[in-house]
């Protein structure tokens, strides 16, 4: 509708496919050579057996997971897949990172610490999944797993993806476009799960943050990121801002916004 | 001086763009931030050029209410920016960057990774003509209410 849009190239249509696991839709937009052939359907297909197969050891939900087992103390760190040990060193780093509101340990009901490395295992299985997509030549994709997703251009000419920001106190509307030619955008919210992040250092609901975005180049970081700025509540944007390689926008409950630009930035004043 | 301040005529509150630059083989980054802030909401129906150097035209399509206006090309240190806005009925329907820096052999592999996040209140999905979405996680459950669910189902 105006001639500013950044324009696809002719006869490169986009392939779109959605499948469901881990309780959440996966969304994948795909153009160029094997998008909608043979050989980027088996990539598909492939994508989403390594989700499935990643949703079997790490799910909290099964109780035959690997994890559930190993919060129970069924098996000790030893006896899993080593993809269990990297994963805990992803939430471990995390934690340390944020000072502790990003935590993979949370009360249960039941008044026990349980294990639960769903804030840490997404981002890092969607891009786990997309060494299928990559391995496409000449393909361009952009993979959503439950509204995280990490993109690919491999011509530097071509149009970015249009990232759409969902408004976090409307979420059927945008806040936010993100051009984003190859990296990754993660949000965290609770838009559509109620209050389930909390700041692990209280076990409470942050204060004061509506959702934050993070972009960078990987989605275990920006998943992870995004999730831990959110726990940090009123300190999110402070706290991206210290993070090197991340930009990021954070929307707070009165409707207002920060964008971050990463360290040795600060938002330009126009006032 | 590296302020930069594009004005534009609208209801829009505020527009935000936010470059951020990574390069593969630094740990550091660098990141620049435009961030074009209009006079507060007039509600006019005639609307008039911004100030400086903003230029509005006609849109095409001959809608009376629809205008599109480009600010002035503003330079940072990667070269020229320029964002367009459409404005319909009062309200902005579109916000679009024109003109990113791409030119300089050395910079694209630079300029591949910009970032530029274009924040506006209440975006409609279907004129931003967007690829997909980022959002709060939404379950399986609650996928197909989702803006999501839209673009897959239009594209499939």
């Amino acid at each position: 509708m105006t001639t500013g849009q950044p324009e696809r190239a002719a006869g490169e249509p986009t392939t779109r496919f959605v499948d469901h696991v881990m309780g959440m839709p996966i969304s994948l937009a795909m153009r160029g050579r094997h998008a909608g052939d043979e050989a980027g359907r088996a990539a598909w297909a492939e994508a989403m057996e390594v989700l499935r197969a990643i949703d079997r050891v790490f799910s909290t939900y099964r109780v035959d997971s690997v994890v559930s087992r190993l919060d129970r103390g069924e098996v000790g760190l030893a006896d899993c897949p080593p993809e269990v040990r990297e994963v805990l060193d992803l939430a471990a780093t995390a934690a340390r990172d944020s000072g502790g509101a990003f935590s993979v340990h949370r009360a249960a009901p039941d008044g026990r610490i349980a294990l639960d490395p769903s804030g840490a295992v997404k981002g890092w299985a969607a891009e786990r999944a997309a060494a299928h997509l990559r391995a496409l030549p000449g393909t361009d994709f952009c993979l959503s797993a439950g509204g995280d997703l990490l993109c690919r251009t491999l011509d530097a000419d071509a149009a970015p993806w249009r990232i759409g920001i969902e408004n976090p106190r409307d979420p059927t509307c945008l806040i936010a476009v993100v051009p984003i030619a190859t990296g990754a955008v993660a949000t965290s919210g609770t838009a559509h799960r109620g209050a389930h992040l909390v700041d692990a250092r209280t076990g409470r609901p942050p204060a004061g943050i509506a959702s934050v975005t993070v972009v960078a180049d990987s989605l275990t970081d920006a998943d992870i990121d995004a999730t831990a700025a959110y726990a940090l509540g009123r300190d999110a944007a402070n706290w991206l801002r210290s993070r090197p390689g991340r930009t990021g926008l954070v929307v707070w409950t009165d409707g207002s916004t920060t964008c971050v630009g990463g360290p040795s930035t600060g938002l330009a004043s126009s006032g | 001086m590296k302020r930069i301040v594009l004005w534009f005529m609208s209801t829009l509150t505020v527009v935000t763009l936010l470059f951020g630059y990574h390069t593969s083989t630094s740990a550091e980054s660098t990141s620049s931030v435009l961030a074009a802030q209009t006079p507060s909401a007039t509600g006019s129906s005639t609307p008039t050029a911004g100030a400086d150097d903003a230029a509005g035209t006609d849109d095409p399509a001959g809608s009376a209410s629809a205008i599109t206006v480009t600010g002035s090309s503003a330079d940072t240190r990667w070269g020229p920016v320029q964002v367009q806005l459409t404005v319909e009925d009062g309200t902005v329907t579109d916000v679009a960057v024109v003109d990113y820096p791409t030119e300089n052999g050395k910079d694209r592999q630079i300029n591949a990774r910009a970032i530029p996040i274009l924040v506006q209140e209440t975006l409609d999905a279907q004129s931003a003509d967007i690829d997909m979405v980022s959002g709060a996680t939404v379950t399986s459950e609650g996928y197909l209410e989702s803006l999501q669910a839209a673009l897959d189902e239009a594209g499939l």
